[in-house]
């Protein structure tokens, strides 16, 4: 059952871990608020062949344990660690993440690096909107004003795909300055269809081709990760602030790239 | 750990009793300030920008928005400080003209509720022409500078110097001198509970009760009348449970006093509750000091003669009642530390800046010089090529009393021991060898010491040193006994945390045998507690816990006299313990509670020997006690990211008599996480034309559980006549000795990259760059 | 000033009729509507965790959700913790260790642990470590909170 999703001059709010603060500053003031917590059918994991559906209601702490068996559930358990603090895991959504579009986003890494699919509703119809073309920029997403993100649909990795994610923070359950997310096969003992996805660096997450070109191909060794994560600290336009400059976001894009590189063959 | 059985006899001082505190707290029955129902709430309308004039406060039509017109006839806050070169500044209760620093009060909304006081706060205009700002010390002290007040064209608002008459000579004589700069960056204390206040004025009585997140409830009093012009027994100061404060709550903001006058107009209740970005703007900030220190040290690397020049950057007012020179001057007066150098020269500057005012916070400024001064020592260590543990041996007190080189006093202390002991406990020689393997894998671990002294417990005569208008120091204490037997003491301290109902309460019970759960300590309220100077400086336990012991005694004597009269023996024969008198050697006793009875119904049968009732004074004003510790920090540096951890944290500690081990503990643990903190984790950064970047906790970077390590704590007790309970004071040991370790095991690690480390926090980025920057240079 | 609605919240088994701007947020109900005072603001903004209560069975920062989201679920605060005069092992265990100063975080840290400890009671030494750094305190160092939900999940699991 679809409901009418009027959302000009108001917000959803799923979770609310993310806007209720915004408001708490008085930075957003929306007039209106859209609750979509009590609705059922936003609130389910399902896998449909290769691809796991996820609902606008889904919490975080749902990926506590595998959502779906193999691969592709021990990564999105190993990456629901480090997003924030559990209770704010109980409370906040994927999907909200998404459309936050927060940087530092670890589920917007994930979308980016697998590939996802977004899909919005609105009362204009339904329409899927690929990765690529979602995360805009700083907080800004291709999502227009009165359209609801119900949905976004990852690809399952096979079970013969190794992961490896590492983030760099200050404190336990801040927001990464840095982080990677890779992923790739090994084929007749070298990498195959590497993804390597850095978020927290720049304006929004994404796949950088470099340093995948670095590892295609490449044996499974130090000098390769090494060399990986140089392209992606050279190829990324940090963002700068009390954090980080340039210099330093690239030193930390470096590392943790070649940390989730070693975290993926131990 | 728990309570001793009835009537055994035992001693309470010295056991880990659990706190009489905690039930209500822990059952979520504590009373905060913001706890209380108001009529009328307030919103502080804030500067936004750092420096300027204020050309129009535009305020929507028939609404209740107060600003510095309405409190013309208010006072503005100016303490005073007669030595030094103090400049008296003042500071409006409401901006009138200029805007000083990003988060100045300059307009109050009020409304019946948080969220309409906040909507009326936002439709406030504040025109301001803004003016250049200047938010470094060192940019305010350059000619051309922008002038924050232009009583102190220099904006230099407080200067102390001194030179000894040995130091040319032994500075000359020296065999090697190091030079370099330490610098600790602005921190804010954070206490969990933000500020707070509600005053209520009541018609019956055309008194006001103001009940506030205050360390100083009496001087909050006076304070107040004195800037409003009101009779200050129309004025009632209630401290009540107040969630920590750390210095932060001890300095009088003027928030409290435009509540206090709004109640007064309003006939009613009002309150405020600071929210956390107010806090972190406006909140009081400390440590935001330079110091360029230079030691010179003779041919056995004892330092011989010390040189330091000290800015710090106090903000734009200065703060009441201790101003602000209490962080220049202090750290002046005890830069030398607990080493037997006597040749020193320093100048000492507090400067003023577009930010926000400054005040004392956890160890106010010892955490700065010990830093500087810890730092100091681990390079000549290096320099000489010897241990950074031999360095400390060498240069420590160990005579006592030791007079320093600026007149301070130093009572027995175990300087040498506690760097002994806390050496036991560390297998020194196996972490060296773990760190030369762990090195040879890339993985770089640092071992840091550091050794200091904590002045605590000093009275007036050290305030009087100061120069300060209001000498605070002293405390009195008053112990009722009633007529059942149950025991009130009331105290001119205001604890938040420490845990003084129950320490008093054990320091009492030991001298009069009663049980401490019968004793109650009764703290805060103005109308209730006798005149004190509140709860800061390590200061509690020794000076109302001297008074406490003083008034004890007297209690005990008087009730001995009773005692005497009753079983008709001499009062060197009776003992009180386990809530009875008895008559030594014999079987006859009468219970405590009898006598009490007894001396409010009966005293006729006492024939003029004892008056009638059962309260005794205690007043004590000491001169001050010395504790001390050797803290020891080991970390694994993270050279590709900068990041520390810290592996292990250790502390020998020596505070004199524990009254309360898991109280003292309790302390420590604290002072040691606030430490860590300060050493990687909290800066409070502006930008250059004075705006706050750090407003938030996701900025702003207290430690949570995971950044600080399992503390091992060792202690010693020397006990010195400078402490009449032989306590001496353990409230912020902890956050003075922390960072230098911290920093120390952090240079110790990265001793093979030519890297100096003299900064805290000590982040992650720094630390890079500094590793960037030498092997671009290496290379 | 929006128009108020009408909502029941359920706080420890007892309901409470009341009348909030819908912009209210739970903690402000609890404590200003509702009078119950022992939950904490200490940031407003979702960091410190002193406003953490149960919704549900989960710990949550009631800072963070509007009072009409919590219209008739249950929501448990440190209030009802002990049963009459009983108190939880954790109240008890804080208390025996000396794991709070001056209490303000206090009840946050107690519904924190005690909802994972309810969900997870043979939750690891280092999950719990995690957990525990979802709250600030600034009093203690944190050394005895966690002593003393370590001694509370072990009498707890027994």
């Amino acid at each position: 059952m679809l409901c009418e999703f009027g959302t000009k001059d108001g917000r959803v709010l799923a979770g609310g871990q993310s806007l209720v603060p915004i408001m708490a500053f008085r930075l957003a003031r929306p007039a209106h608020l859209v609750d979509i917590n009590g609705i059922s059918e936003l609130a389910r994991v399902s896998r449909v062949d290769d691809t796991l559906s996820i609902g606008a209601v889904v919490r975080h702490a749902a990926f506590h344990s595998p959502t779906v068996s193999g691969q592709m559930g021990r990564l999105l358990a190993a990456v629901v660690r480090h997003i924030a603090h559990y209770p704010i895991r109980t409370r906040g959504t994927f999907c909200g993440s998404i459309a936050h579009a927060d940087p530092a986003s670890e589920w917007c890494l994930v979308a980016a690096t697998l590939s996802a699919q977004m899909v919005a509703a609105s009362k204009r119809g339904q329409r899927v909107i690929e990765a690529d073309d979602f995360f805009e920029g700083i907080m800004t997403t291709a999502l227009a004003e009165d359209e609801l993100l119900t949905e976004v649909r990852l690809p399952v990795i096979s079970d013969q795909t190794r992961f490896g994610f590492h983030e760099f923070n200050r404190r336990a359950g801040d927001f990464g300055i840095a982080m990677a997310l890779v992923t790739y096969r090994v084929a007749d003992g070298v990498i195959a269809e590497p993804r390597v996805g850095i978020g927290g660096a720049e304006a929004h997450p994404r796949r950088i081709p470099e340093a995948e070109n670095a590892l295609k191909g490449r044996p499974l060794e130090p000098k390769t990760f090494q060399a990986a994560a140089e392209a992606a600290a050279k190829a990324v336009d940090p963002m700068e602030d009390i954090q980080a400059d340039a210099e330093y976001r690239r030193d930390l894009v470096h590392a943790v790239t070649r940390r989730a590189l070693e975290q993926s063959a131990p | 750990m728990s309570a001793a059985t009835k009537g055994s006899g035992m001693t309470w001082v010295g056991r880990s009793i659990r706190r009489l505190e905690d039930p209500a707290l822990v059952a979520g029955q504590g009373r905060f300030t913001a706890d209380l129902p108001a009529a009328h709430w307030v919103r502080f309308v804030r500067s936004t920008i750092a420096s300027g004039n204020i050309k129009r406060i535009g305020v929507p039509p028939n609404s209740n928005v107060i600003t510095a017109a309405d409190l013309a006839s208010a006072k503005s806050i100016k303490p005073m400080l007669h030595k030094f070169n103090y400049v008296p500044v003042a500071q409006p209760i409401l901006a009138a003209d200029v805007v000083r620093f990003v988060g100045e009060v300059v307009a109050a909304a009020v409304a019946p509720s948080q969220e309409e006081a906040e909507d009326l706060a936002d439709q406030v205009e504040i025109e301001i022409e803004p003016l250049t700002a200047v938010t470094d010390a060192r940019r305010a002290l350059l000619a051309g500078a922008p002038i924050i007040h232009p009583e102190a064209p220099a904006n230099v608002i407080v200067e102390g110097r001194i030179k000894t008459p040995d130091f040319d000579a032994t500075w000359a004589s020296a065999h090697i001198r190091i030079k370099f700069e330490a610098r600790s960056r602005r921190q804010n204390a954070t206490p969990l509970e933000a500020r707070a206040g509600h005053a209520a004025y009541d018609t019956a009585t055309g008194r006001v009760t103001l009940t506030c997140t205050t360390q100083m409830p009496h001087l909050t009093r006076t304070a107040i009348a004195d800037v409003l012009g009101m009779p200050e027994s129309d004025l009632r100061v209630i401290a009540p449970d107040v969630g920590g404060g750390f210095g932060q709550k001890m300095s009088l903001p003027p928030e409290y006093v435009i509540l206090v006058w709004l109640a007064r107009r309003l006939r009613s209740s009002v309150a405020w509750t600071e929210d956390r970005r107010e806090n972190l703007m406006a909140g009081f900030h400390s440590r935001d000091q330079v110091i360029a220190l230079e030691g010179a040290f003779d041919k056995d690397a004892k330092l011989t003669a010390l040189s330091a020049d000290i800015v710090a950057n106090i903000g734009a007012y200065s703060c009441f009642p201790t101003t602000c020179g209490v962080e220049p001057l202090m750290a002046m007066a005890e830069l030398p530390g607990p080493y037997q150098v006597q040749a020193y020269e320093c100048v000492s500057r507090g400067v003023l800046t577009h930010t926000c005012p400054m005040a004392p916070y956890r160890g106010v400024s010892r955490p700065v010089i010990t830093f500087a001064l810890e730092r100091l020592m681990d390079k000549a260590a290096a320099k000489f090529g010897i241990d950074p543990v031999e360095i400390r041996r060498r240069n420590l007190i160990d005579r006592f009393p030791y007079k320093s080189a600026t007149g301070l006093t130093f009572d027995e202390g175990s300087y040498r021991q506690t760097l002994e002991m806390a050496i036991e406990h560390i297998d020194l020689p196996a972490f060296r060898a773990r760190q030369k393997q762990a090195r040879a894998e890339g993985c770089h671990l640092g071992i840091g010491f550091s050794t200091f002294s904590e002045r605590t417990g000093y009275g007036s005569p050290a305030f009087a040193a100061r120069g300060m208008e209001i000498t605070p120091g002293w405390e009195n204490v008053e112990i009722t006994m009633d007529p059942s037997g149950l025991v009130e003491a009331r105290i001119g301290s205001s604890p938040h945390g420490q845990g003084l109902r129950t320490t008093l309460a054990q320091i009492i019970a030991d001298e009069i045998g009663v049980e401490p759960r019968q004793i109650r300590v009764v703290h805060g309220d103005t109308d209730r507690a006798p005149y004190g100077w509140g709860t800061f400086a390590s200061r509690s336990l020794v000076i109302a816990g001297g008074a406490s012991l003083i008034a004890a005694r007297k209690l005990r004597s008087k009730l001995i006299k009773i005692a005497g009269h009753m079983l008709e023996a001499s009062a060197a024969d009776i003992v009180l313990e386990g809530g009875m008198a008895k008559v030594s050697g014999t079987d006859r006793s009468v219970p405590i509670a009898t006598m009490a009875r007894q001396a409010y119904y009966q005293t006729h049968r006492f024939q003029g020997d004892i008056d009638p009732g059962l309260t005794e004074i205690g007043a004590y004003d000491p001169a001050g006690t010395f504790s001390n510790a050797c803290h020891v920090a080991i970390v694994r540096v993270d050279i590709d990211t900068g990041h520390v951890a810290i592996e292990k944290f250790l502390a020998a500690e020596d505070a004199g008599r524990i009254i309360n081990p898991m109280i003292a503990d309790g302390q420590v643990h604290g002072g040691i996480a606030q430490g860590i903190g300060n050493a990687l984790l909290e800066e409070i950064v502006y930008s250059d034309t004075g705006d706050i970047l750090t407003s938030t906790l996701a900025d702003y970077l207290p430690p949570t559980a995971r950044e600080i390590p399992p503390i091992e704590l060792h202690h010693m007790e020397t006990y010195s006549d400078a402490s009449i309970t032989k306590a001496k004071g353990v409230g912020e040991g902890g956050a003075i000795g922390a960072p230098a370790a911290v920093i120390n095991a952090i240079n110790d690690a990265l001793a093979p990259f030519n890297v100096s480390i003299d900064e805290i926090p000590a982040t992650p980025r720094k630390i890079r760059a500094a590793l960037r920057l030498a092997m671009e240079k290496r290379a | 000033m929006t128009d108020k609605v009408d909502i029941t919240l359920n706080i420890n088994g007892r309901n409470h009729a009341i009348s909030v701007e819908p912009r209210r947020t739970l903690v402000d109900a609890i404590r200003e509507n509702c009078g119950q005072t022992g939950t904490h603001i200490g940031c407003e903004h979702g960091v410190c965790g002193a406003c953490t209560i149960i919704v549900n069975g989960d710990p949550v920062r009631s800072c963070l959700m509007f009072a009409t989201q919590a219209d008739g679920v249950p929501i448990r605060t440190v209030e009802g913790l002990a049963k009459g005069d009983t108190l939880h092992p954790l109240q008890r265990a804080f208390m025996e260790h000396h794991g709070l100063q001056c209490g303000f975080c206090t009840p946050g840290f107690l519904m924190l642990a005690t909802a994972v400890l309810e969900r997870e009671p043979d939750i690891t030494d280092d999950e719990l470590l995690d957990v525990l750094a979802s709250n600030l305190c600034r009093c203690t160092g944190y050394q005895n909170i966690i002593k003393a939900v370590r001694a509370a999940a072990a009498e707890m699991r027994a």
